[in-house]
């Protein structure tokens, strides 16, 4: 493999796996500020038991993505410098903002927060858990607004070879930025909702600690179906949003080859990228035009047109983003979203005090297993946003091909792959072990344990 | 003072925030393995820097990303230039930053002995390699006509090089020791103030034989214009001070020393760049300054803006963080957090 195609590989595997902790850190953040606000507004201790629990599953996953942040933000360089040359004027900033604004704020409240119980007053303290929530957030929206000008580029000029930064405003308030940031914002409420739900049914089914773990899937049941419903709902706008920015991303989720009117939504495909073509699908008549336009007789433009139209506009060469990879990741995000939200609502409903969740056994034992779906959905929802902008690496200003860096050799891009990788595989190891032991915990065995340290 | 002179000093600034912070904190988890004979030892050490080191770090987080911001070209020559040092670097903070968190979750001393060297590696290593580092951009490297630095890794470790990373750990290890000696008690206080001292002797003359081999080798003192001169001898006098004080027994002073004498060599470092930021060896034309390799008036007109609205919220903060974890850490298991 080239130069080339390892750093595509390494950014696939480092950013996949930074998002595989990045989304529980948004959602849990506010979850056990939350829990705290309850606590110092209540002065009920179990509410203090509660964001103490909670809040440690949030630092075991939170240390990681602290330390896989800092490979995303040194990557641009190590393997695309002439993407950090062409885009450093635009891109930079919104990078060294949110250091800026977000990681010294979320990395200096939380040695606040994990040291100052007993040292700050309970106001204090709760503040400096509302701050590393508010810093995590924020944080999330800085690298969306420098990731969504990738997506959708406004408020430049091409100037001397680069792009150059004309409004700054512009760059904020990029339409794309805000169907993203919601989107991600509550994709992360809805992770914590299921994680927590997921560790409080495993206590539930055995009995452990009711009084903190029978309110604290109460509470995660809301946080998830909230989160749920939200980031369903932001989606299917957002959708129609990339129907007129990048039609070749949507048309390629649901390889569309021939462009439809009214168009069909197909639930599944086989897909023949050789040929061009679909073998067979299994469609609902005008549902794509629903879902792209909210009627059901829009047309939606297929992959040959929108490929001529590409070649006019930019000159020769292969627009069609790789299909099968974008029209499955698009169907295990959307379906994972939807079983998110029947769960979600099942938990709701059977969890409304006046009835008994702890008897529904089967159904705990379903949501013990139910944190994967979050998991997934994010995962192939970013797959699909990143892959689906091939060929781009700037959506029509700059090709992935010409981002890399010139003076990196393979082998050590191939050498750094390596090494990142099985440091992430041990570390995975290690946060899902910690995670799951401290999960699991008994509440008032993990308070003596801590105490006879 | 135009702008792009404004975001080189602001960039010297992030830098000065970086070791001087980091230096301790990097100081501390190379004496870690040594300083704490018993585990609670170990946790009280770990503990003086627990509430503060990620904030510490983000300073060397800002740098990078001011440095993407204001220098793009900056950015990208240096990182894919330095590819394989940056990435055994990244490995080391990645060890370093969940050691912090995980050790005290492991209940086994074995373990916890894993996470120990964990955090030494990855506090050393990193001090090692930024001093390499800041050798090679006091010396110069091969950056050709288009930015570009095509000679890996091996040009980078040359003997001067080296010893600047020599020099870093040296003055790094000095600085924790007299951080300890500050914020713990007992035994490990005792053994600090030792190291303090013997730590002192190490740093000053690995950094006279480097600032000497830096007058001959370089530039930097001695090019017409601003230069490193007056801050390296400001950095010298700091430097004599920090042992009069440990030999004194003043270690807060010895403290404010060692820190000073961090702040003026950054600042020797890069007056003597200044205008320059990344010297070509190939053609003094070829070398990278605050013109060339610099963003354009307006992105660095916002990004003044929005530095000198939070760069100051920033420092109120973290200043507040010491203040109230400003105790000395016993190694009572009572107590301790970590």
């Amino acid at each position: 493999m080239d130069a080339l195609a390892l750093a595509r590989w390494q950014f696939a595997i480092t950013t996949i796996f930074h998002f595989f902790f990045v989304p529980l850190t948004l959602g849990l953040s506010i979850f056990v500020a939350l829990l705290e606000t309850k606590y110092v507004r209540s002065g009920e201790e179990m509410y203090k038991k509660m964001a103490k629990f909670w809040g440690t599953i949030f630092l075991i996953n939170f240390a990681i993505g602290v330390v896989t942040g800092i490979v995303q933000e040194f990557q641009f360089g190590l393997n695309w410098s002439e993407y950090s040359r062409f885009m450093g004027d635009i891109f930079g900033a919104p990078l060294a903002i949110e250091a800026l604004l977000a990681f010294y704020m979320e990395s200096t409240f939380i040695g606040m927060w994990i040291f100052g119980w007993d040292r700050l007053s309970k106001k204090t303290h709760l503040a400096a858990a509302w701050l590393v929530a508010i810093g995590s957030n924020i944080s999330a929206l800085w690298i969306l607004i420098a990731n969504s000008f990738m997506q959708n580029p406004v408020g430049y000029a091409i100037e001397g070879g680069r792009a150059t930064m004309q409004d700054f405003f512009a760059l904020m308030g990029n339409p794309n930025v805000w169907y993203q940031f919601p989107h991600v914002l509550s994709a992360g409420i809805a992770m914590a909702g299921f994680v927590v739900m997921g560790f409080a049914a495993w206590h539930l089914l055995r009995k452990h600690d009711v009084t903190i773990f029978r309110p604290s899937f109460q509470w995660a049941a809301r946080y998830a179906l909230v989160g749920s419903l939200l980031v369903g709902v932001i989606g299917h706008f957002q959708g129609q949003f990339l129907v007129q920015h990048q039609p070749l991303k949507m048309a390629a989720a649901e390889a569309l080859w021939e462009t439809e009117q009214p168009a069909g939504f197909s639930i599944v495909a086989g897909i023949n990228e050789g040929k061009q073509e679909n073998s067979f699908e299994l469609k609902v008549p005008g549902a794509l035009s629903f879902l792209s336009y909210n009627n059901f007789t829009g047309e939606v433009k297929g992959l040959k047109d929108l490929q001529v139209e590409a070649v006019a506009q930019y000159g020769e060469g292969n627009y069609i983003p790789p299909i099968s990879l974008n029209f499955w990741s698009f169907r295990v995000m959307v379906g994972a979203g939807s079983l998110m939200v029947l769960l979600a609502l099942l938990a709701v409903i059977w969890s409304d005090g006046k009835r008994e969740i702890d008897s529904k056994r089967g159904f705990m034992r379903t949501l013990m297993f139910a944190p994967a779906l979050p998991y997934l959905a994010s995962t192939f929802g970013w797959v699909m946003a990143e892959t689906g902008r091939w060929p781009w690496i700037v959506f029509g200003l700059q090709k992935i091909e010409d981002a890399v860096s010139p003076n990196v050799p393979g082998w050590n891009v191939a050498f750094s792959l390596v090494v990142l990788g099985l440091l992430y595989g041990v570390l995975t190891v290690v946060a899902v072990k910690l995670g799951l032991k401290y999960g699991k915990a008994d509440v008032k065995i993990r308070e003596s344990a801590a105490a006879a340290d | 003072m135009d702008l792009n002179t404004v975001w080189f000093i602001l960039v010297t600034v992030l830098f000065i925030g970086f070791f001087f912070l980091e230096g301790f904190d990097y100081g501390v988890g190379i004496l870690l393995p040594f300083l704490g004979k018993k585990d609670e030892e170990r946790r009280a050490i770990i503990n003086t820097i627990g509430p503060v080191w990620d904030g510490n770090e983000v300073w060397m987080l800002t740098a990078g990303g001011a440095m993407f911001a204001s220098f793009p070209h900056v950015y990208a020559t240096l990182f894919s230039g330095f590819y394989l040092a940056l990435i055994l670097m990244l490995v080391a903070l990645i060890l370093r930053g969940v050691a912090f968190e995980y050790r005290q979750k492991f209940a086994d001393q074995t373990s916890r002995k894993r996470w120990d060297w964990a955090i030494f590696i990855g506090s050393l290593l990193p001090a090692l390699l930024w001093g390499v580092a800041v050798g090679n951009l006091m010396r110069g490297v091969a950056i050709d006509v288009d930015m570009n630095y095509w000679g890996g890794l091996l040009p980078l470790l040359n003997p001067y090089s080296i010893l600047g990373g020599l020099v870093f750990v040296a003055l790094f290890t000095m600085h924790g020791a007299n951080y300890l000696a500050l914020k713990t008690d007992g035994e490990i206080e005792a053994r600090a103030k030792d190291v303090a001292f013997k730590s002192w002797i190490a740093a000053t003359v690995l950094t006279v034989a480097f600032v000497v081999w830096t007058f001959f080798a370089t530039d930097i003192l001695t090019k017409s214009g601003v230069n490193g001169l007056v801050p390296a001898a400001l950095a010298a006098v700091a430097l004599l001070s920090v042992g009069y004080f440990s030999k004194a027994g003043k270690y807060g002073s010895a403290f404010i020393g060692g820190s000073l004498a961090v702040v003026f060599a950054t600042i020797m470092v890069f007056a003597g760049l200044f205008p320059r930021i990344l010297i070509s060896t190939i053609d003094p034309a070829f070398s990278l300054d605050i013109w060339n390799a610099a963003s354009t008036p307006y992105t660095l007109t916002v990004m003044t803006i929005v530095a000198a609205i939070f760069v100051p919220i920033v420092l109120v903060y973290q200043i507040w963080t010491y203040r109230v974890f400003r105790e000395r850490i016993k190694a009572d298991p009572k107590t301790l957090v970590y």
